[in-house]
């Protein structure tokens, strides 16, 4: 049984080597001659400050989680592909249940609006935020 | 034979390294990344266990789904290195690594007694992991099951959203 | 014969019912809508589970489950569950929808996810496989987890909503992996094949001990029995008030009837095999030392507390000990005794749990044990409904929580477990201190600001059905009893 396998992991390891290959013989061949700005991030120029972990935003998040419950219900289509011919219409309908239940699911995030793109809502600052209110003036040029 | 015994040592030895490599790392991302080449390797052993659907399973839901799910978290809460994180020795360790090796000592005990030494796997085993069979269980015998599972993912949508969505939307 | 599928109709009328619900609520929007219709499904949930009570355990034996595969299990036992969950759903939406209205914008999800755990709960009672118990335990677990972080704004709601999920989702574990060694061990997931082979001794005894000591600890976590229930408190205090009384008595009663499905197929075996390495009487014994541990250990931590909801999510681990008793006891009238207790429970839990999201207003406030000073002043309904849950969860007499002791200390003594009974008794002496001390509090103790909270008709209506409820299974406990057409 293992030998319809072993081809894929005769596979993997001959893609393993092709890279390893490849990389083993570029360091050897090409020059090393490092210095610190050709080792440095290129930042177009600027200088590069910071670290290059930037913080996701979580609206990504919620669209991995609805993937990974749709992931795990697709892993359970695979057996009911191969079989439902055999099995005929009951393991139909119940795959079919199975299915209208996550498309309710999938319905109702989207009849909620759960699956809507968080868009920022940026704040303009309104005049009065930015100029002194009277009051404050005045007592400011008071205290002065 | 040999094969499989081969295939089952390269598997073994390189999914306890690459778990050591996930909580030692001490950079998240290292540990995430260690840990998709561990659930690879667990789907090698599973295939040295004639368990293919099992497998691809793996690979599909662990290394493929999951593993996003984990990487984004780590991304979200942008975790640095976790060094500054690590509190020196204590009691809970101390405690911890005592029950560990407890833990050791008894599986240790029962392999050596030879108690679980029936390890062959059945010669029917190698029929029964491919997907015609795991589908013509799951929709006959465990009809039920399914659904109940269809179920339970409809309330891992709901909830999940619930907890995750940044604003909630404002209802009338 | 009977069809199959008006046997499973407490099932399928529950399943579809919480999906329905989030149907309507997607596509109407409308409150009331969502409301009453889940209110409709619960109680046809009740109405339906009581239908198939009326048929005799002999005839559901024979009738036709090829649909099911022998996976789930109707009528007797998990009929009476049905109609427990029914109940205590109900007086959970009775009571939680003006406290959401007060407390946080009110959320439709709240009222499905909560028909979503009865249908895990309901799957807990039906099961007759392993798979469909581990199934039924997350569904209930997942929702769980939720309702705890309902309020997402509150930091300890999610706290302890975080704390629940990783503890919870590492009992899950130990639950699976339990059950992947049985199966191993005796070939079968089926619970009823699993007993006849162990009947014959047929299975690995190292193996299936294991297994059922990782459920065992799976189980426990759930229940929130002596080692694994440092979760409980917390969780009980973080969630919001009305969904507590949910957790703490359907949730409660969800794992303890998976225990009592494993423990009549498993634990009352008699057994072949010489090599059985935890025999009967080694797991029971394991269990009444938790069970011990449990009771004593709830009601001491329940002592020092100030705060009100802790006081009675401590006083639930406690309560989880008692009712372990008639698991220990492994006999038929211990396990009638379980699921007397876990109705009169819910009753006298929920309704508790009812009057202090009542009390406590908004944005929990009034939590305190001196806050209910003079309750009688202000509010003698509640103050007086208030007295009759403490008198019924310490267990005096004219109140349900008496008969639901005496049953399960009988049962216990019974099965020789005449030790247990009589620290479950100085534990209940224990507990005595704290539940009448808060009926002193209310009624004999002055306070200068007294509280006025207004009023709530849905909470009313869950602390008027709970009292009857434990008024009614004080006097005449037989009415619950008659529900008990079946053997073990």
């Amino acid at each position: 049984m293992l030998t319809d396998f072993g081809i894929i992991l005769l596979f993997l390891i001959i893609s393993v080597l092709f890279v390893g290959a490849g990389l083993v013989t570029a360091a050897l061949l090409r020059p090393s001659r490092p210095n610190p700005v050709k080792n440095s991030t290129y930042e177009c120029g600027e200088h590069p400050w910071g670290g290059s972990w930037v913080r996701f935003n979580p609206r990504f998040y919620v669209i991995a989680l609805v993937f990974l419950v749709f992931d795990v219900e697709l892993v359970l289509l695979f057996p009911w592909a191969v079989v439902f011919k055999d099995l005929g219409w009951f393991a139909f309908l119940a795959m079919l249940v199975f299915f209208a239940v996550l498309v309710v699911g999938l319905a109702y995030d989207w009849a909620k609006g759960y699956l809507e793109w968080d868009k920022p809502s940026p704040q303009t600052p309104k005049l009065e935020d930015l100029v002194l209110p009277k009051k404050i003036f005045h007592k400011q040029q008071k205290d002065s | 034979m040999t094969l499989e015994i081969i295939s089952f040592v390269v598997f073994a030895l390189l999914a306890i390294a690459s778990a050591l490599l996930v909580i030692t790392a001490k950079h998240p991302v290292v540990s995430a990344m260690s840990m998709i080449f561990h659930f690879f390797m667990l789907a090698g052993l599973y295939l040295t266990l004639s368990a293919q659907f099992i497998a691809v399973m793996q690979v599909m839901v662990y290394a493929g789904a999951i593993m996003v799910l984990v990487v984004f978290a780590i991304m979200l809460l942008n975790l640095g290195d976790e060094g500054k994180l690590r509190s020196g020795f204590n009691f809970r360790k101390l405690v911890a690594w005592f029950l560990g090796g407890a833990l050791a000592v008894q599986i240790a005990v029962l392999l050596s007694n030879g108690a679980l030494s029936n390890t062959a796997i059945s010669e029917k085993a190698s029929e029964l992991g491919t997907a015609q069979v795991i589908g013509g269980e799951l929709f006959t015998n465990y009809i039920y099951p399914i659904e109940i599972v269809g179920i339970l993912l409809f309330a891992a949508i709901v909830g999940a959203i619930y907890m995750a969505k940044k604003n909630l939307p404002t209802e009338e | 014969m009977i069809n199959e599928f008006i046997l499973a109709l407490p099932l399928l009328l529950i399943a579809i019912g919480s999906i329905l619900v989030l149907m309507l609520d997607a596509a109407t929007r409308n409150k009331q809508i969502v409301y009453y219709t889940s209110i409709l499904v619960l109680l046809g949930l009740g109405i339906s589970a009581g239908y198939t009570l009326q048929f005799d355990v002999a005839i559901i034996a024979q009738a036709d489950k090829t649909i099911s595969a022998n996976t789930i299990f109707y009528g007797g036992m998990s009929a009476v569950f049905d109609i427990i969950f029914a109940m205590g759903g109900l007086l959970t939406l009775f009571a939680s929808r003006e406290y959401l209205q007060r407390n946080y914008k009110e959320i439709n999800e709240c009222y499905s996810l909560v028909l979503l755990a009865v249908v895990g709960m309901v799957v807990i009672a039906h099961s007759n496989s392993l798979i469909m118990l581990f199934l039924g335990v997350e569904l209930m677990s997942i929702v769980f987890y939720i309702l705890t972080g309902f309020f997402r704004n509150r930091e300890h709601a999610l706290e302890a909503a975080l704390k629940y999920f990783i503890l919870g989702s590492f009992a899950s574990g130990f639950l699976l992996y339990g059950i992947a060694l049985i199966y191993g061990s005796t070939g079968s997931l089926i619970l009823s094949d699993i007993s006849q082979q162990i009947a014959s001794g047929n299975y690995n005894s190292i193996y299936l001990s294991i297994g059922l000591g990782l459920m065992t600890v799976g189980l426990c976590f759930k229940v929130a029995a002596f080692p694994f229930h440092q979760w409980a408190p917390d969780v009980y205090y973080g969630s919001p008030t009305a969904i507590s009384g949910f957790l703490c008595t359907s949730g409660k009663a969800a794992a303890l009837v998976a225990l009592v499905v494993v423990a009549k197929n498993v634990l009352s075996v008699e057994t072949s095999n010489v090599n059985y390495l935890l025999e009967s009487t080694t797991a029971r014994n394991i269990l009444a030392g938790i069970s011990a541990c449990t009771m004593i250990i709830g009601n001491l931590s329940a002592l020092a507390q100030k705060n009100v909801k802790r006081m009675l999510a401590y006083s639930s681990v406690a309560h989880a000990g008692y009712i372990l008793m008639g698991i220990v006891a492994c006999s038929t009238e211990g396990f009638y005794a379980v699921a007397f207790y876990c109705a009169v429970y819910l009753f006298m839990q929920v309704g508790a749990f009812a009057i202090v999201g009542f009390i406590e207003f908004r944005d929990e406030g009034n939590m305190l044990i001196s806050d209910y000073a003079d309750l009688r002043t202000t509010h003698p309904a509640l103050a007086a409904a208030m007295a009759c849950f403490m008198l019924s969860l310490a267990g005096i007499p004219p109140f349900g929580g008496f008969f639901g002791k005496y049953f399960l200390f009988v049962a216990a003594i019974k099965s020789g477990y005449l030790w247990l009974t009589l620290i479950a008794v100085v534990a209940s002496i224990i507990s005595m201190y704290f539940y009448i001390g808060l009926i002193l509090t209310m009624y004999f103790k002055n306070n200068e600001n007294p509280i006025n909270v207004g009023k709530m008709q849905g909470t009313k209506l869950t602390v008027a059905l709970s009292i009857i409820g434990v008024i009614l299974l004080g006097i005449m406990p037989n009415v619950f009893y008659g529900l008990f057409n079946f053997t073990f």
